[in-house]
Formats: C-alpha cells, structure tokens, sequence
C-alpha cells in the first residue's frame, strides 16, 4: 500500500443481483486531492462512490466482491460500519438536511460519535460552518429550522454536517446538480479550499466542473473504468477514443 | 433492541391468538352441548327453558345489515364519486372533513339520535301497516347513515386511482362528463368499491350499541321490516349482565358465530384487496 | 334536403337522451352528497340544539346521585382510562411500526403474519373485543371489573390504529433522511430514533389523537370489562366511561335530559378530538415543505 493513496481498488465487482454493475475495477485515489468521477448516467460512477463508505448495505440484493483498501484496510473485512462512515464523510446529490435546527444538524454527527461536552460541540459546530463558508449567513439563527435555508445553503450546511463528524476523505455525489449556478459556484470554491485538508472524490456530469476543480479524473463507462489520470492529460489527450467521444461531447 | 422491535410487532400476532383461543374454549362447549344444530339453526331462544336457538339472530343480523347496504351502499358510492369528480375545490374542503368526523361521532350518540328522532318518524311512515318504531328498518336506517364515511372512505382513493386516461379517452368520444365517469371509471375501480362494500358490511355487521337502541331486541324470527328484531350483537350485550352458567356459554357462543361471520368477511376483504394489486 | 332534416332530428333526439341521462347521474350524485352532509349536520345541530339548554351545573357535581345523574365521575375515568390504554398500545403500536419500515424484511413470513393479524384486528368489533377482555382480564387473570381490564381490552383495540398510522408516519419520511444519518457513520437505532421517529412525530401524533377519539366513545367493550359505578375509579375499581353513561341515560329513559346534555358533551369533546387529529396530520405534511 502506497501511504499516499487514501483507496487502493483492486479486482472489485459489484452486482445488484444478476445485474453486473461494476466490473474488475482497479484504482488508486490519492490524498488530498479532488477526484472527479465522470461518465454517462448509469455507468456505475455514484454506485463505485457509494461502496467507499458502504452505502451499498443498504441496498437489498447488492454484492461486492475484490478488494478495497482504506489506508491498507479492508473496509469489507472486519470493521465497525459506522466508524468507517464517521471517517468516509458523504454529501448526497440533493441536499438532504434533517428536519431539525441548523446547530442540531451539525451536531449530529459529534454527537453520534460521543462528544457531549457543551462547548466542546460549540466550538465544532462553529469551526465546520466556517470551513463550509455557510457561518457568517447562519450564525445568528442557529436554533432555527434548516429547513428554511435555500438549496445552496441547504447543501453547505449538509457539508459543514459533514465535516463535522470529522472524516478524512469526503464523498460527493453530484453535489450541485440541483443548483443554480452562483450556488454551484461556492460549493466549487469550497470543495477547492477543503482539499488541504480532507480526500475529495466527486462525481459529477458537468464535464467542466471536472475540468476546472479537479486533480485526476476517472472516466466510467458501463461498468468499467475506461481511463483514470491527471485532469490536464485526461482533457487535453485523452488516450482512449471513447473517452474523447464523451468529455467531447458526443454522446453522454 | 431490534428484538424488542420485533417483539412489539408479535403483539398482534399475539393478540388474535389469544382472542381466538378464549374465545373458542369458552363458546365451543356450549355448542356442543346444546348441539350444533340446534344452536345454529334452533328458532327458539328461550334461556329460561334452557332453550339456545340463536337462528333468529342470525336472520336479525342478516336482514338489518342486508337493509343497511341496500340503503348506504347507493349514497355512499354517489358521494364518493361527488367527491372525486364533481366537488369544487372550496366545497372539498368543508365537506371532506365533515365526512370523517362522521367516522368518530360514537355509536352511543348514533343511537341516541335514532332513538330520539328516527323511532318517532318511523312509527309514523309504518302506522299504517302496524309497524313499531324500533324495528329492522329503524336500526338498518341508523346504519346506513354509521356506515357511509368508511365506504366512502374506500372508494373515493380508488376512483382517483383510476388512470387519467380512461376519463380522457371517454370524453374524446364525445361522451359528457358524467357518462365518462359512470361508464369509463367506475367499472375500472370496481374492485376498490367493492373493497368498500365489504369494509361497510363489516362494520354493520359488528355494530353493537346503535343498533340495541333501536332496533326492539325481541328474538324472535322477523315479521316484517317494520317489526323489531334482534341481531347476534344485541345479544351479547342484552342478557351477558345477569346470565349464568349454560346461557352466558351460549352468550358466548353467539359470539363466537358473530367472530366467525367477522373473519369470513375480513377474509374476503382481504382477497378482494389481493386481487386489486395483482 | 328531407332526409338530412330527418337524420339531424333523429340525431338531436338521441342527443338529448344522452344529455337527459347525464342530467340525471348529474342530479343523483349532487343529491347523495347533499344526503351525507344534511344528516351529519342535522345531527350535530339537533343534539347540539336539544343538549345545551339542558346542560346544569349539577351534571358537573363530584358525586353522582341517581337525582343529580352528575357526568362528573365518568369524564375523569374516561380521562384515567385514556391515558392507561396509550400507555399500553402506543409503546406496542410505534415499536410495531419500526420493526415493520425500518428492520423487517419486506415479504418475510413473519411480517405478511403480522399485517394479516393486524388488519384481522381492526375488523374485529368492539362488542367482540369486550367479551374477549371479559374473558381473559376479569376472568382468566382475576382483575374483576375494573378499569385496568378495560384499559388493556382497548389497548388491544387500538393497537392497529396505531400501528398503521405509524407506519404510514414512518414510510413517508424520505429515504435521504436515513441515508445523511447512516453517510455521518450513525447506526441504524440512532437513525430511527433521532432522524426519522422526530420527522414521523406530527403523523405519529395524529394517528394517537383520533385512537383518543376512539376510546372516549368507546361503549360496548367497555361494558363488561370496566363496568358501569358511576364513581371516579382507581386502577382496580369498576368505573363507568362518559359514552357508557350516557347509553345508560338513554336507554333507561328516566333521565332523557340529562342524556341529552351528556351526549352533547361526548360530541362535542369527540369531534375537537378529531379536529385535532387532522390538524396535527397537516402540520406533517407542511414539515416536508
């Protein structure tokens, strides 16, 4: 194990039943970098992001078997699920805050990992929002419902409940695809200041979100990865032509 | 504490075993000594001579909920549709929550209407065939009216569920609205409305306190719609008070009848319901 | 020229018939619904009318005489029995409901059991429910007439009320809840209890309010298992409910305006329950907005 990759994939498959999702897939994912997972709809890129932190579980019928390697550990093998999750953080597609108080959604997370002591989640609560960019708009209605935010401080929010519960790699799933574009453009911004400290991997379908965000880039396509590498290379001389036919745009 | 979950959720398992057992062991002897035959389809009910034919109860049940369907299942299915596909926006919005509070007025005060209004007009329609205010008709009356919110309750979901298009393509054939309703939709939600039949003939047939306060309670095999009946309920309730010994076993027996009559409706429910999703 | 003149006219003939029945399904169902509404609100209005004026501080008096046919006694046993019966269905009504969304395997033996059950016993009627608590509670289990047989008979009443509206509170708190809990590594208890118990909790509620509905107009299990003293009840006394003094006011047809008075009350109290119900329903739905 390279102690600079955060994943190590190797030979990993996935099926959802007879359905052969995810096939022999081998990848490396790098430290505090942002990996971009790109492809067409339903090449298998959220159901690969979905297995770094074993969302998948919860899906009936669904079965992985290869390797994958968090710093050297199987996360298949005997590991506490929850601390795995604590540590592989997850931002949904659409932003998804509980029904609950701004502070209480933040907190949740420490909270379900034992932090009681007051100012302690203060101070945590405090420092995530601030990460997230979101503090200077919700710092005076913290106890308020979250639900009154709008979609792009909804999602904010999700990622300050995120980081939070203090993870180490940081998952998004198509994090802006249900945002207007000065939205779109913050959580851009954000996702670049937080690579300092945390593993990024993002999927997404706008190829030049990839593009402009990005360090490497992984290229699905039914089921297979069809090319990983440096964002630049990827864009500018991609190797394999159907990886050009999509990031040209002819189909996708 | 997933198992206390699972626990929880064996409670009604539980609780219609233990229901079923109870009610079995203390009802089945009585039948049995007094004779399957005679008890079912015995035309006497005479405690005081020992005598336990409950025929007369069966009949009484029968006829009062036959009548109470016969009246509310037409009103019913017509108001549900009313509701579906006639009701304007701002009167849905007052008459639809009037019709489930009818759902949570209690029997008690049902009856008490019945007795204090229904009885009255009814011996005046019947005078003229001798007809007595607590009757079949008095208590099949009072049920029609219990039994509307919950078969209305069923079928307006299943008229809405019926696909848009079959309206559509019935008014493009130049059929009017309401032809489009009746012809097109209805036959397609025709399980749904049955389902709410069943639910109301169920619910009729269970029915204790309203129907004791109208309906005479004599038990007695019928003598007209205007004379007063007794159903299997009525029963229960009328004489459990000071019954001993073989007359509160055969007490209980009728309601092991009443039970039995209850889950062969439930059952049929349940098929119909089957039958909607396949 | 003449035989167009025929066809339209036979055409506008069959034209009206067509439109003659439309007229009529028109009128049947405007006239249904008119029904439905007319008697609920003629009986509300005439027990209301008729109710009132006979409502007397004396029907409020602690202690009930046979003069004073006080409904004092059998509002606060309604309200004792009330809050015993929740005690014991809703734990069982709400645990049941998780196991069913959030654990059970959908279409496992078990589970097909249980909804099987539970819908046998919300068919089941009430005059059955109360022989049966008259069986095992008074007598089996030698509580006697008492209101703690009651209280467990109508828990077992309304344990599929609760059930089902629990599990419709529970199925309609989007997935995405459950998915950002178990993405921020909490387990699937927690989840349940901090995330999807607090956004079911109006639907939860409501489905509780209207079994409150229930039992307060409760009469024929109540009969026989918690009796008919019109006297405020302990655990163990007989003690009779509002909607069962009321039964016996009017039936007896000694004290019809007093039966009146009471029953004005039960209606009113019931229908508020109801009200409440739907209101706390609604405020489900505008949680999700």
């Amino acid at each position: 194990m390279n102690s600079s990759n955060a994943f190590e994939v190797r030979g990993m498959n996935l099926h959802y039943g007879s359905f052969h999702a995810l096939k022999n897939i081998h990848l490396d994912i790098p430290k505090n970098q942002i990996t971009a997972l790109i492809g067409p709809s339903g090449c298998g890129k959220s159901t690969f992001l979905r297995s770094l932190n074993r969302m998948n579980d919860l899906v009936e019928g669904c079965r992985i078997d290869g390797d994958i390697r968090m710093d050297g550990e199987d996360i298949y093998g005997k590991i506490d699920v929850n601390h795995l999750r604590k540590r592989v953080g997850m931002v949904f597609q659409k932003p998804n805050p509980f029904p609950m108080s701004i502070y209480d959604n933040v907190a949740y997370g420490p909270r379900t990992h034992g932090v009681k002591n007051k100012p302690q989640l203060d101070a945590l609560v405090e420092k995530s929002l601030k990460d997230a960019a979101i503090w200077d708009e919700v710092k005076d209605r913290l106890k308020k419902s979250a639900l009154g935010l709008s979609g792009g401080q909804q999602q904010r929010l999700c990622i300050a409940r995120a980081l939070a519960a203090q993870p180490e790699v940081i998952l998004m799933d198509e994090p802006t695809s249900a945002l207007d574009p000065i939205s779109t453009s913050h959580i851009e911004e954000l996702a670049l200041t937080l690579k300092d400290q945390y593993t990024i991997i993002i999927v997404t379908h706008n190829m030049q979100q990839a593009a402009r965000i990005s360090d490497r880039t992984v290229f699905f396509l039914l089921g297979e990865v069809i090319e990983s590498g440096e964002t630049e290379q990827i864009f500018s001389s991609p190797r394999d032509k159907r990886t050009e036919d999509y990031i040209t745009g002819r189909f996708g | 504490m997933e198992i206390v979950f699972l626990l929880a959720a064996c409670m009604s398992i539980a609780s219609v075993a233990l229901i079923c057992i109870f009610l079995f062991a203390n009802g089945l002897p009585a039948m049995k000594e007094i004779g399957l035959d005679n008890f079912l389809l015995g035309r006497m009910w005479k405690p005081g001579a020992d005598i336990y034919g409950i025929f007369p109860m069966i009949v009484g049940s029968v006829y009062v909920t036959g009548l109470a369907l016969a009246m509310g299942v037409p009103v019913a299915i017509l108001t549900a549709v009313y509701l579906a596909f006639f009701c304007p926006q701002k009167a849905y919005r007052v008459v639809k929550p009037a019709i489930e509070l009818m759902a949570g007025i209690p029997s008690v005060v049902y009856g008490f209407f019945g007795i204090a209004v229904l009885v009255p007009l009814v011996r005046t329609i019947s005078e003229s065939v001798n007809g007595r205010g607590n009757s079949i008709f008095t208590a099949a009356l009072l049920l029609a009216v219990m039994i509307l919110p919950t078969v209305i309750g069923v079928i307006e979901p299943a008229l809405r569920a019926v696909p848009r298009s079959y309206y559509e393509g019935a008014l493009a054939l130049g059929a009017t609205h309401e032809r489009s309703v009746f012809f097109a939709v209805m036959p397609a939600a025709k399980s749904g409305i049955l389902a709410g039949i069943v639910l109301g003939l169920g619910r009729a047939m269970g029915e204790t306190m309203a129907v004791i306060m109208v309906a005479g309670n004599q038990a007695r095999m019928p003598k007209g719609v205007f004379q007063g009946i007794r159903t299997l309920t009525g029963n229960i309730v009328i004489e459990m008070g000071y019954a001993t010994g073989l007359h509160r076993e055969a007490l209980i027996a009728t309601g092991v009848v009443l039970f039995a009559f209850i889950l062969i409706i439930n059952m049929a429910l349940t098929l119909i319901q089957r039958g909607e999703h396949r | 020229m003449k035989t167009l003149c025929r066809y339209t006219r036979r055409m506008s003939a069959f034209l009206r018939r067509h439109y003659v029945g439309s007229r009529l399904m028109n009128f049947a169902v405007h006239a249904a619904a008119a029904v439905t509404v007319l008697v609920l609100g003629f009986l509300v209005a005439y027990i209301v009318v008729r109710g009132v004026p006979n409502l007397k501080p004396s029907l409020f008096a602690l202690q009930y005489t046979s003069d004073n046919q006080s409904m004092l006694p059998a509002i606060i046993n309604t309200c004792t029995m009330t809050f015993i019966s929740l005690l014991l269905a809703v734990p069982f009504g709400v645990g049941a409901a998780i196991d069913l969304t959030e654990y059970a395997r959908r279409g496992s033996r078990l589970t097909r059991l249980v909804q099987m059950t539970t819908q046998t016993l919300s068919g089941i009627p009430s005059i059955v429910y109360g022989l049966f608590g008259m069986l095992m509670f008074n007598n089996a289990l030698q509580l006697g007439y008492s209101m703690l047989s009651g209280a467990l008979t109508l828990a077992i009443m309304i344990l599929p009320l609760i059930m089902r509206t629990t599990q419709e509170a529970l199925s309609a708190v989007p997935d995405m809840y459950r998915e950002g809990s178990f993405g921020l590594g909490a387990g699937k208890l927690r989840t349940v209890f901090f995330v999807v118990l607090p956004s079911a909790m109006p639907g939860i509620l409501s489905g509780v309010i209207l079994a409150i509905g229930r039992i307060v107009g409760e009469t024929a299990a109540l009969m026989y298992t918690s009796g008919t003293v019109a006297k405020v009840a302990g655990l163990m006394d007989s003690g009779t409910m509002l909607a069962l003094h009321m039964y016996k006011q009017a039936s007896e047809g000694l004290y019809l305006n007093e039966a009146y008075a009471t029953s004005v009350v039960l209606l009113v109290l019931v229908l508020l329950i109801n009200l409440l119900s739907a209101k706390t329903a609604k405020l489900m739905m505008k949680g999700r907005g």
